[in-house]
This record gives C-alpha cells, structure tokens and sequence, in this order.
C-alpha cells in the first residue's frame, strides 16, 4: 500500500476514533447531541428541498406567465408587429438547421478524439498530455468567449462566413466538444480491458477491436454524452448573440451558409427583452416550449444511462 | 498472458509480423488523432482571437489603468475604460450565487450520499440530472418575473430601500440555483467514492451519523468537493443570460444585492450586439474584457485540477 493514502486513512480513522471516544466518555448520547443531529437532518433535507422546489417553481412560474399563449400560432408564426401574431417559426427552423450542424460535427469529432486518448494515445507522451489538459480546460471556458472566437475567426476573420446559421454551428460545436470527448471517454474507458484482450488474441486489428467491440459495448455511454451536450448547445444562448443569431430575421432560413438567422433561445430573449407585457408572456409561452423538449431529451438521456449502464 | 504468448513464440518459423502493411490502421490513428489536435487548434485560435485587438487596445489604453480604474464607460464621452466596476460587479452576482448555491448544494449532496434511502437517491439524482438541462433564459426570466417581485415583498424595511427592478440580488439568486445541480452532483459522487470502511469504522466506535458525515466522509471527500465547487465558481462568473435580463446593464462598483449591476459577461453581449464598426476601440474593448474573463477562469481551473492532484485520496 503506498504512503500517502495511508497515512491519510489514518488520520481520518483517528479522527472518528477521536469523535467517537468523545461521546462514549458521556456514556449515553446526551440529549443535546440527539437534538443536534435531528437539526443536522433537517436542514439536510431543507437543502435538498430547497434545490427542487426552486427548480420546480422556476418551470411552474413559466407554465403560469405563458399558458395563455400555448397554441398551434407559436410554430406558424414569425415576428410580427404586434405580439398576438408572433411565434417562433424562423427561430425554430433557425435552431434545427443550426443544431442539425453541430450533431453532424459534433459526433465524428467528438468520439474520434474520445477513442484517440482512450485507445491510441501514450500517456508517457507530453502532446498526449497536452490534449488531455488543454480538453479538461476548454470544458471550463465560459460560453461568451467562444462567442468571441466565432465572430473573430468564423464571422470575420479567416472564415469571413457572415452572420450564418453555418458560423452558429461552428461556434457551438468547438463549445460543446469538450464535454461530448470526457463523456464518451469515460464511457470508452468502462469497457474492461479483457474485451480487447481477447479481439487482439484472436487476430483482430487494433482498429477492429475499436469498431466491433469497443465501441458496440460503450455506445449507451456515448449517446448519452452526446443528448446532453446537444440539450445544452440547443439553450445556449450568449455565443449566438455574437455570432449573428441576434439580428431581426423575418423569414425562416433554409440556407446554412447564405441566409442571417436566429434561434429559439435568442428569440425568446429578444421578446422578452422589448417593453410591452404581451411580449413577454410570448416569450415565457417560448419557454415551456424549450423546457418540454430539453426536459424530455434529458430525461431520456439519464434513461438510456442507467437501463443500459453494463456492469462487467 | 504476455509471457505466455512470448514462450510460445519459441518455434522461429511463425513470423508474428503482421502479414501486410496495414497502412488503414495507420492513417485510422492520425485521423483520431487530428480529432484530438482540433482541441489544441481550439485553445490556440481562442487565444488569437482574444489577444490581437486586445493588443490593439492596450496601445491606447494602459493596462494598469484598464485593470484598476473605477471608472468604465467606453461608449459616452468622454470614454473611460477602468474595468473594475464590471468586475465588481460579476463578483458581486457571483457571490450571491454562491452563497446560496453552496450550502443547498452540499447539504443536498450529504443527504443523498449519507441519508436518503436507497429508493429516494435514485429518484431524486436524475431528477437534478434532468434539471441541470435547464437553459439559462428560462433562469433569466425567473429572476426576473419571480425572483425580483419576491425579493421585493419580503425585503425588511430596517435593511434600506429594497430591489431595484434590476438588481444583482436576484440574479444572484437564479445563479445560485442554476449551479446547485452542478454542486450537489458532483460532491455527491465524491461522497459516495468514499469506502464504506471508513463509514463502519466510525460507527463501529460509536460516533453518531452526523460526525460521520462532517468529521469523516468531508474530509474524505474533500477534493471532490473543493473541484465542484471551483467548477460551480467558472460557471457562475461565465454566465451571461441571467445577468443580462435580471440584473440590468449599469456598471456599478458595489456589492449590494439590490441594485443594478454590469457584469464582464453582460457587457461583452450588450457590446457586441449594438452597432458597432469594427476597428473601433469599443469594439476592441470586447475582446480585452474576454481576455481578463478567459484568464480568469483558467487560472481557477489550472489551482482546481492542481487542488485535486494534490489531495486526491485513491481507493481501491
């Protein structure tokens, strides 16, 4: 056993020794630190309540502001002049055509790096090093600033694509592979070493092994990476308004790479934003609209997970 | 089974040579690991990106004066260009945030690891899971439609005039709530790493369930917690939506809970979607408060994956 988690465990034993010795010197528990311990639980509990009946009160509020205006109007309309005859229709086209970018990205990058660290890569290697911290780094780095490089290299710059729905899936996509690669790599990594083992003793290539058993075994995982970070590209909101998603468009775009566009989540900031009451029930009407989808893709996610999670 | 194979290998006449090249093999291990060079490509265009018109900026301005003035005003003449009250103003909303979002978070993280039943833990953690998909609009106009007009009924007359319409308490508030999940998911897993060993072995001694969770599954833990909580720390300081529809767009040098605030990341979104030229020091001014908030967070998570280096207690 090495060193240092030893001592460590020591000291952790000899501090519950410690508080322990100190109630058997009582004798009983004495009734100050039973009722010490009720007060602990119940505010344990207060906690945990607290946490889903705020999150709770948030999706109730939205249903209560926005239920007058859940209607069929909501996906048939633009924006309009005046609020009873706007909708989302160009955001919603505007977010699929952008979303369906950053799955057609996302996927093939994503797992491709996720299965170079896990399978390829020689950790004794400094570059190897290098991508791996440089990944865990990215996953920090707040979603505005990605915003920033889309308009400095996509929208401007080298790319000079113009205010796209093409820029928006480039943005979004450099911003959620971080989290698409440590999911899929922690998936990858689940699957147990005996499995290449025994592809490789029966002849397969490496990259055999890869794609006929590897990825087979840890593909529930790997989805389950993917839905989410793909939930969060769809509610992003802050990167799209600097690459162009906060213009007025009227007209659904079809074009990724010519037409301006927006999307559901800067639509709904952009009604919210203007100063009559209507407009802002439009947008919580905008918002359950996003939380029905985001909530059930979650949910099926966090499904997928744990009904297929294999324990070897 | 490696030695196996070698000992059987004694017959020379079996080449173990792969019969052919295998040139797909290879090409296959550079195109995954082109994958992997994207994210360092990423970094490296992120940082170009932020430091050429930053550099552009700091010709007319000073960085000492940008990083210590008490003054930002960069679109009303005459312009100042002192960035700490936007910087006050994220750690204003950011220490609201966490003074909420930590002691719900890590309570709710003890309950569940330490106290809920078996049936109530696997209830209740994908219910946080599925929540943590929230966007952060629907956040925004919580703080803004509930969170304020509350705040503004309950606030207690003795504390001074209560929340401006757009204050930075209540975003602070709807920050806070956005990273319990983020808190509690992560801390909870660290908790539940932690053998059942120890846990028997101070029961075992008589200490009582509330000393085993604080004296010895928290310190245990530690590394974990300390890692969600920095995490929880980036994304409080990153976040925009929020701050921008319920906290206003006044840079302020205050940490008051009821006034208007600009935070860094407010005031990149606000700048950058108004009519702006190009080449023109204000919208140079984005990229250099981009660069502080990039440098910011770096720094937090280059001491947190440090932190948890260092004190991370391995268990088999």
């Amino acid at each position: 056993m090495s060193q240092v988690p030893g001592t460590q465990r020591a000291r952790l034993a000899a501090a519950g020794a410690q508080s322990a010795t100190a109630e058997v010197m009582l004798g009983r528990r004495s009734i100050g630190d039973v009722l010490r311990g009720r007060l602990f639980h119940a505010l344990l509990l207060l906690a945990i309540a607290l946490a889903v009946i705020g999150l709770g009160m948030l999706i109730l509020d939205a249903l209560v502001e926005g239920q007058s205006r859940l209607g069929p109007e909501l996906f048939t309309e633009g924006s309009a002049v005046s609020p009873a005859d706007s909708g989302f229709k160009p955001a919603i086209y505007g977010t699929v055509i952008v979303i369906g970018g950053v799955v057609l990205m996302t996927v093939p990058l994503g797992v491709g790096a996720a299965l170079y660290l896990e399978e390829y890569a020689n950790r004794e290697r400094w570059w190897n090093r290098v991508i791996e911290l440089n990944i865990q780094n990215l996953a920090a780095v707040p979603s505005i600033v990605y915003g920033i490089l889309g308009l400095a290299f996509f929208v401007r710059g080298p790319l000079d694509l113009g205010f796209v729905a093409f820029a928006g899936s480039l943005t979004l996509t450099l911003l959620v592979l971080p989290t698409v690669i440590i999911a899929a790599r922690e998936a990858i990594r689940a699957v147990p070493p005996s499995i290449r083992e025994g592809a490789l003793a029966l002849g397969a290539t490496q990259w055999q092994t890869v794609r006929r058993q590897v990825l087979p075994a840890s593909i529930a995982g790997i989805v389950t990476g993917v839905i989410l970070a793909i939930s969060r590209a769809i509610g992003e909101t802050a990167p799209l308004l600097l690459v162009g998603a906060a213009t007025l468009v009227t007209r659904e775009p079809t074009d990724p790479f010519t037409d301006s566009y927006t999307v559901l989540p800067v639509q709904i900031f952009q009604y919210f934003s203007r100063a009559q009451e209507d407009y802002r029930i439009l947008a919580a009407a905008g918002i359950i609209v996003m939380l029905i989808v985001l909530l059930l893709m979650n949910s099926f996610a966090i499904w997928l997970r744990n009904r297929y999670e294999q324990r070897w | 089974m490696i030695a196996a194979s070698r000992l059987s290998g004694g017959s020379s006449r079996i080449s173990l040579e792969a019969a052919s090249p295998r040139y797909g093999e290879k090409a296959i291990v550079w195109v995954l690991a082109m994958c992997g060079v994207l994210s360092v490509l990423t970094t490296t265009a992120i940082v170009i990106s932020l430091i050429g018109p930053s550099l552009n900026f700091f010709r007319q301005i000073p960085v000492l004066d940008f990083l210590f003035g008490t003054f930002w005003s960069p679109a009303i003449q005459p312009a100042s260009f002192g960035v700490l009250p936007i910087v006050v103003g994220t750690l204003n909303v950011t220490l609201w945030g966490l003074l909420f979002a930590i002691p719900i978070g890590l309570g709710a993280a003890v309950y569940l690891s330490e106290y809920a039943r078996p049936g109530v833990r696997k209830t209740i953690k994908p219910i946080l899971e599925v929540l943590e998909g929230v966007p952060t609009v629907a956040f925004g106009f919580f703080a803004f439609a509930f969170i304020t007009p509350l705040l503004q009924d309950v606030w207690p007359g003795f504390l001074g005039s209560g929340p401006n319409i757009f204050n930075a308490g209540a975003a602070g508030l709807a920050v806070g709530l956005l990273i319990v999940p983020t808190i509690a998911s992560i801390s909870q897993d660290a908790m539940m790493a932690v053998p059942g060993g120890l846990r028997e072995g101070a029961f075992a001694l008589g200490a009582s369930k509330m000393r085993v969770a604080t004296r010895v599954i928290f310190p245990a833990a530690l590394s974990g917690i300390v890692a969600a909580i920095v995490l929880a720390f980036s994304r409080a300081i990153g976040e925009t939506m929020v701050v921008l529809m319920a906290a206003g767009a006044t840079p302020n040098m205050t940490l008051s809970p009821t006034e208007p605030i600009q935070t860094m990341t407010a005031y990149i979104a606000v700048t950058a979607t108004g009519d702006i030229g190009t080449g023109t020091i204000e919208y140079d001014t984005i990229f250099a408060v981009g660069l502080l908030l990039f440098v910011i967070t770096l720094v937090m998570n280059m001491i947190s994956i440090r932190f948890v280096r260092k004190y991370r207690e391995v268990y088999e």
